[in-house]
C-alpha cells in the first residue's frame, strides 16, 4: 500500500517536471548586461580583527561589497526585475536561503518573493544579529548565537530592504522583496537574464544598492529574446 | 551553635583574605605613566581594608564564641567605654585612615583629569558606535575633516560619515579599526559617541572613560611598553556590549610609521 | 514631645467579608502581608533570572530546557541570545532593587510593625496605604508584562541609562515597548513609593501612643521613619525622570536624547538632550535608594540583635544618629556613580569627600554592633543568625566601598565585577538577610505560629556560605578587570578566569536551591507551625504585648501607655530578664 502511494506520488512528480521542462521555452526572453561609467570606489579592506574567529577564515582580507565590479566594467549585484507589465504572483514553496559565513552576508543581496520564506542561517562561532531595515514591512531585530537553527521569515510586501548586523559593523546585506518571479541578480559578467515572460510591454528596472534605480521599456512579442543593457554612472566618492 | 558561626567566619574571612594576599587575581602590567599612582592607591587602600575587613569579622567571630549561648548564667555585662570608645574608634580609624587615604589618593586622579595634553601630543579620535570602536589619523594634512552623520555608510567603510566628495581635507583621513600608537609618544584622544553611551577601557593603560552622545570628551595618555592589548566597552550599550572591543597596537615608532603608510594606501 | 498624641478609637471600622479581609484591606497588617508576599514572588523571579544568567555565563552554548517556549526569539532552541541575556539582567535588578529590596524590608515589615510598635491600631491613611500597595502591584505585573510580548523585557539594565533607553527600538530588541513598560512601571511604583513614604512619616508623627517618646521609638521604628524620609525625596525625583524618558520615546522630546545620533544606519530625529541629565537624575534617586534598601535591614537586625543579646545596644542613640547621617549624607554622593561619566572632573572630588565620610557613621554603627556583642548572651536563632551574618556581609560589602569612594581607583575598577560584588554584598544579600533574620523573628507574631528553627538554621548556613561563595571572588573577578553585563566572555584574558566563573555558578545554584527549604518552612509553617505565644523570644517592645496574630484593631481596645525605653534587657523583671516597654513596673538593675 504504502509503496503504491510513493510510487504514484512519484510518477506525479515526474510528470510535474517533464510539464516545467517543455513549457519553459513559451514566451520571450530579456538578456542584458550591466556596466559603469567612471571610476567607482575603491573597494577597501574590511578589519575584522576584532572577532578572530571570522578573521582567520579568510587568508586576504575581504573587501567592502557596496559596488563589486567584474571584468570589462561589469557591475555585480545589480537586481534586474519586471516593476511593471507582469502579474503580481504567489510565492513559491521553496525557501531562499541568506547565510552568514565568516562575517559576510552570502549572497550580499538576495532577491526573493512577497511571502517567499526566508531562512537565515548562521554558519560563524560567534553571535549575529540581524538587523534588516524596512521601510514599509515589518521590522525586526534578532541575535542568532551559533548552534542555534536558522530562522525563517517573510515579507508582505515588495521593497529593497538594506540589512545589517550591529555586532560586525560592517557587515551590510540586501534583500529585494520582488512581487513576481522575473528578476535576476547579476554576477560576475554583470549579465543577467529574464526568461519566460509572455508577449506584452515590461517596465525593465536595475536596481543597485549605491547607484539607484534605471528603467527602460520593453515589448516582447512571441518568443523572442531581447537584449537591454543598463549602464550606470560610478563616482570615487 | 554559636561557636560553629564562629569557626565558619574565621573560615571566610581568611580564605576570603587569601587569593588578595598571594596575589593571585591581580591587575594586569600597568603600561602608562600614570598608572603607578593609581596601582598604589589601590594597593594602599587594599592593606587597609583588608586590615578593616579582617578586623571587623575576627572580632565579631571573637565576640559570637565567647558570647553565645552561655552557661556562666544569664548576667549581661557591658563594654568598658561604651558608645563613646566606638564613636572615637570609628573617628580615628576612619577618619585618619580613609579619610587620609582617600584625600591624598585625590592626587592619582589629577594627575589623570586636572592635566592638559602636551601642545605636541599625537591626536587620534575615536569612534564609539553600536558595536565596535573605529580611530581616525587626520592624514597628511594633519587636519580632521568634518563629520556628517547623515553621510554614515558602515557597509562602504564611511564609519564616521566622511564627505570625501566634498570636503578636501577628508580625502587624507585615515580609518582604521585598530589603535595604533608610537611607544612613549603622548596620545591625545578624541571621543565621540555615534549613537549610545559607550566606554573605553584598557586594562593595562588604567584608562576608563564613558562617550557622552553629543559631548565630545578626549583622554590623553602615554603608552610605555609595546604590545598589543584589547579595548572593550564598559558601558551597557545594547546586545553587542559584550563583543565590543578592538586592540591597541602599542608599536616602536618605525614600526608605527610603517603601519600608517600602509592604512593611508588602503583608504 | 513627652505628650504625644492618642489616636482616635477607630480608624476603620473591623472589616467584613472576605474581599474586604483579605484582599482589599485597609489594614496595615494585611496590607503589609501582600507587599511580603508579592517579594516573595518577585524574589523568587529574579533569582531564576539570575540562575538562567549564570548558567549561560559558563555554558554559553548549552540549551535551557523549555526556555525557547517561554521566548522563542529570546532562546531560539534553548540557546540564550545576547539580547535575552540583557533582558535577564535588566529585570534582574528590576525585580530586585524595586519589588523586592524596597518592598520588604521597609514596605513590608515596616507597614506591619511600625504603626504596632508606636501603639497605633492602623496607619495615619489606610486607604492611602491600601492604595500604594495596589498601586505597586499594578507596577509589578506592567513590568512582568514585558516577557510576553513580541520586543521582549527591556535591554537597557536596571539604570536604564539614556539615550539606549530613550532612542526606541532602533537601538535594539527590547528597547522597543519593553523599555517603554518598564519606565511606565517605574513610574507608577514611585507613586506608590510615594504614598507609602507619606503614610509612614504622618504615622510616626502623629500617632504615637502615650508616653512613646521620638527616643523610646525601637531601632527599626526609628529606621523605617529615615527610610521614609528618604524615599518621600528619592522616589519624587525619580518619577519625573521617568515621565522625561517617556516624553522622549513617546512624544519625540529630546531630554536626553542629542543630536545627530545614527542609531542602526538612521539619524535620530532629536536635537538638544543631555544624556549625563538622566544619569543626574537617576542616581539622585539610585543613591538614596541603596540606604532605602539597607536602613531598614540595619534597624531590624539591631532590633533582633537586641533580643537575642539580652542587652540593649552600647547606645541606641547614636546607632539612630548615624542612620539619620547616613540619610542625610545620601543626597550628596550620587555622583560617585559618574566619575568616568564625562562629568566635570573636579566634581568627583566633590562626589568622592561626602562618599569617604558616609564611611564614618557606617563604622559607627558596625562598632556600636560589635561593642555590644562584647559581655552579651547571644540567643542562637535562625533569626540571630541572620542578623550576625548580616553584620559579616555589611562589612564585607562596605569595605570594598573605600575602593569605590575613591575616583582614582574607580578608573580601574569601575564596571568590573568588583561593583558587582560591592553592591550585591551590602545592598543585596545584606538586605536580605535582614529580611530573614525579621521573618524568623516575626513570623509567630503575623501568623500565630512559630517557624522551624532546624530548617531555618540548614537554611542560614547554606545561605551564608554559599553567598559568599558567589560574591566573594566577584571582587577578585574585577580586579583583574572582568566587565560586568557581558552577555559573553570574549576577551583574551578571561580564559582563566572561567574555572572561578563556574565555581560562582555552581555555588549560586547551590545556595539558590537552598531558598526552597525557608520557601517551604514558611509555607509549612504557616499552617502547621507549632501554636506561637504572645512573646515567644521575651521581647519588649509593643508588638510582643499583643496577641500572636494580633488583632484587626492591634491593641483589642485598649490604649496603650508607654514607661519605659524600647529595650530593658538585663534587668530583673516580673517576666524574667527584660521589662516591657508598657509595663509600669520599676526598673531594678539586674
Amino acid at each position: 500500500m504504502r509503496m503504491k502511494q510513493v510510487y504514484i506520488a512519484g510518477l506525479g512528480v515526474l510528470a510535474a517536471s517533464a510539464i516545467a521542462v517543455y513549457a519553459a521555452p513559451s514566451g520571450g526572453t530579456i538578456s542584458g548586461k550591466v556596466t559603469y561609467q567612471g571610476t567607482p570606489a575603491k573597494a577597501k579592506p574590511i578589519d575584522m580583527s576584532k572577532e578572530p574567529s571570522c578573521a582567520k577564515q579568510h587568508a586576504t582580507p575581504v573587501t567592502t561589497e557596496t559596488v563589486v565590479t567584474g571584468p570589462n566594467n561589469s557591475l555585480e549585484n545589480v537586481v534586474v526585475y519586471v516593476s511593471a507589465g507582469a502579474p503580481d504572483e504567489s510565492a513559491p514553496s521553496e525557501a531562499v536561503k541568506f547565510d552568514q559565513k565568516g562575517c559576510q552576508y552570502i549572497p550580499h543581496v538576495l532577491a526573493f518573493q512577497v511571502n517567499q520564506t526566508l531562512e537565515i542561517a548562521n554558519d560563524d562561532q560567534t553571535s549575529h544579529n540581524i538587523h534588516p531595515l524596512p521601510r514599509i514591512n515589518r521590522e525586526w531585530n534578532k541575535s542568532q548565537p551559533p548552534g542555534t537553527p536558522p530562522m525563517t521569515d517573510k515579507y508582505d510586501k515588495p521593497e529593497f530592504i538594506p540589512v545589517k548586523c550591529n555586532i560586525h559593523p560592517w557587515m551590510h546585506g540586501n534583500f529585494a522583496v520582488m512581487k513576481n518571479s522575473h528578476y535576476a541578480v547579476t554576477q560576475g559578467e554583470g549579465s543577467f537574464t529574464l526568461p519566460n515572460l509572455p508577449p506584452g510591454k515590461y517596465t525593465i528596472t536595475a536596481w543597485h544598492e549605491s547607484y539607484g534605480d534605471q528603467t527602460q521599456e520593453v515589448t516582447i512579442s512571441g518568443s523572442e529574446t531581447k537584449s537591454v543593457n543598463f549602464v550606470f554612472k560610478a563616482k570615487p566618492y | 551553635m554559636g561557636k560553629l558561626f564562629a569557626v565558619v567566619l574565621t573560615i571566610i574571612a581568611l580564605v576570603s583574605a587569601y587569593p588578595i594576599v598571594v596575589h593571585k587575581y591581580v591587575q594586569p602590567v600597568d603600561i602608562s605613566t600614570h598608572g603607578h599612582a593609581i596601582d598604589e592607591q589601590l594597593s594602599d587602600t587594599m592593606a587597609e581594608a583588608g586590615f578593616a575587613f579582617l578586623g571587623a569579622q575576627l572580632l565579631l567571630a571573637f565576640f559570637v564564641w565567647k558570647f553565645s549561648n552561655r552557661k556562666d548564667g544569664s548576667k549581661v555585662t557591658h563594654l568598658p567605654g561604651g558608645a563613646k570608645l566606638m564613636v572615637a574608634t570609628a573617628f580615628i580609624l576612619v577618619g585618619t585612615e580613609v579619610l587620609a587615604l582617600g584625600v591624598l589618593g585625590q592626587k592619582a586622579w589629577a594627575d589623570v583629569y586636572f592635566t592638559a595634553p602636551k601642545p605636541d601630543a599625537m591626536q587620534v579620535q575615536v569612534q564609539a558606535g553600536q558595536f565596535a570602536f573605529y580611530f581616525r589619523y587626520p592624514g597628511a594634512d594633519g587636519k580632521f575633516a568634518p563629520l556628517h552623520p547623515d553621510k554614515i555608510d558602515e557597509g562602504n567603510g564611511n564609519y564616521f560619515g566622511l564627505d570625501p566628495a566634498n570636503d578636501v581635507e577628508a580625502r587624507d583621513d585615515i580609518v582604521t579599526a585598530e589603535l595604533a600608537i608610537p611607544i612613549n609618544r603622548e596620545i591625545h584622544l578624541l571621543m565621540h559617541a555615534k549613537d549610545v553611551g559607550h566606554s573605553f577601557y584598557v586594562r593595562e593603560l588604567r584608562i576608563q572613560q564613558d562617550f557622552v552622545p553629543g559631548l565630545d570628551l578626549s583622554l590623553h595618555f602615554t603608552a610605555t611598553k609595546t604590545g598589543k592589548y584589547e579595548i572593550v566597552c564598559t558601558q551597557l550599550c545594547g546586545l553587542g556590549h559584550y563583543n565590543m572591543k578592538a586592540y591597541l597596537n602599542v608599536l616602536a615608532q618605525e614600526d608605527f610609521d610603517k603601519w600608517l603608510k600602509e592604512k593611508a594606501s588602503e583608504q | 514631645m513627652e505628650e504625644a498624641s492618642v489616636q482616635p478609637a477607630h480608624v476603620h471600622a473591623p472589616p467584613e467579608g472576605f474581599l474586604r479581609k483579605h484582599v482589599f484591606s485597609l489594614d496595615h497588617k494585611v496590607i503589609a502581608k501582600q507587599y511580603y508576599g508579592l517579594a516573595l514572588v518577585a524574589v523568587f523571579m529574579g533569582m531564576a533570572l539570575s540562575w538562567l544568567m549564570r548558567f549561560h555565563l559558563v555554558w554559553p552554548t548549552a540549551k535551557v530546557p523549555g526556555l525557547d517556549i517561554l521566548s522563542s526569539a529570546g532562546a531560539p532552541g534553548g540557546i540564550i541570545t545576547p539580547e535575552y541575556y540583557l533582558s535577564l539582567l535588566t529585570m534582574h535588578g528590576t525585580l530586585m532593587v524595586f519589588f523586592v529590596l524596597t518592598n520588604a524590608p521597609f514596605a513590608g515589615f515596616g507597614n506591619y510593625f511600625l504603626p504596632i510598635q508606636i501603639g497605633a491600631e492602623d496607619m495615619a491613611f489606610p486607604r492611602f496605604n491600601m492604595m500604594s500597595f495596589w498601586t505597586t502591584l499594578v507596577a509589578f505585573f506592567v513590568l512582568v508584562l514585558a516577557f510576553f510580548i513580541p520586543d521582549g523585557p527591556p535591554t537597557s539594565g536596571w539604570t536604564a541609562y539614556a539615550p539606549l533607553s530613550a532612542v526606541g527600538k532602533d537601538a535594539g530588541p527590547g528597547l522597543g515597548w519593553g523599555q517603554s513598560l518598564w519606565a511606565i512601571s517605574i513610574a507608577v511604583f514611585c507613586i506608590g513609593q510615594l504614598l507609602g513614604s507619606l503614610n509612614f512619616i504622618a504615622t510616626t508623627l502623629d500617632l504615637r501612643a502615650k508616653g512613646m517618646t521620638f527616643m523610646r521609638m525601637p531601632i527599626c521604628t526609628w529606621a523605617w521613619f529615615i527610610t521614609s524620609c528618604i524615599g518621600l525625596l528619592a522616589f519624587a525625583v525619580l518619577l519625573p525622570a521617568c515621565l522625561l524618558l517617556l516624553l522622549d520615546r513617546m512624544a519625540g522630546t529630546s531630554f536626553f536624547i542629542p543630536s545627530g545620533l545614527v542609531i542602526s544606519d538612521r539619524l535620530q530625529n532629536h536635537a538638544g538632550g543631555s544624556p549625563l541629565l538622566w544619569q543626574h537624575l537617576f542616581w539622585f534617586f539610585g543613591h538614596p535608594e541603596v540606604y532605602i534598601a539597607i536602613l531598614p535591614a540595619v534597624g531590624i537586625v539591631s532590633h533582633v540583635l537586641i533580643t537575642s543579646m539580652r542587652k540593649p545596644m552600647l547606645s541606641a542613640k547614636v546607632l539612630i544618629y548615624s542612620m539619620m547621617s547616613i540619610g542625610f549624607l545620601s543626597w550628596m554622593v550620587w555622583g560617585h556613580h559618574m566619575f568616568v561619566s564625562g562629568m566635570n572632573p573636579f566634581s568627583s572630588l566633590l562626589f568622592s569627600f561626602p562618599t569617604l565620610t558616609i564611611t564614618i557613621p557606617a563604622t559607627i554603627i558596625t562598632l556600636i554592633w560589635l561593642g555590644s556583642l562584647y559581655g552579651a548572651n547571644i540567643q542562637i536563632t535562625s533569626a540571630s543568625l541572620f542578623a550576625l551574618g548580616f553584620i559579616s556581609m555589611f562589612v564585607s560589602g562596605g569595605v570594598s566601598g573605600f575602593f569605590l569612594a575613591q575616583p582614582s581607583i574607580d578608573i580601574y575598577l569601575h564596571a568590573t565585577y568588583f561593583v558587582v560584588g560591592h553592591f550585591h554584598m551590602v545592598m543585596g544579600v545584606a538586605a536580605i538577610f535582614g529580611i530573614f533574620s525579621g521573618t524568623y523573628f516575626w513570623f509567630p507574631k503575623m501568623s500565630g505560629r512559630m517557624m522551624n528553627e532546624t530548617l531555618g538554621k540548614l537554611h542560614f548556613w547554606i545561605t551564608f556560605v554559599g553567598t559568599y561563595c558567589i560574591f566573594m571572588p566577584f571582587h577578585y573577578l574585577g580586579l583583574v578587570g572582568n566587565i560586568r553585563r557581558y552577555s559573553s566572555f570574549v576577551n583574551d584574558f578571561m580564559a582563566p578566569l572561567m574555572p572561578l566563573h563556574k565555581f560562582i555558578s555552581i555555588a549560586a545554584f547551590i545556595t539558590g536551591a537552598a531558598q526552597f527549604i525557608f520557601l517551604y518552612n514558611l509555607i509549612h509553617s504557616r499552617f502547621r507551625g507549632k501554636p506561637a505565644p504572645d512573646n515567644p523570644w521575651n521581647a519588649t517592645s509593643l508588638e510582643w504585648s499583643i496577641p500572636s496574630p494580633p488583632p484587626w484593631d492591634n491593641f483589642g481596645g485598649k490604649h496603650p501607655v508607654i514607661y519605659h525605653d524600647p529595650y530593658q534587657y538585663g534587668v530583673k523583671g516580673s517576666k524574667g530578664d527584660f521589662v516591657m516597654q508598657d509595663s509600669p513596673e520599676q526598673l531594678t538593675s539586674g
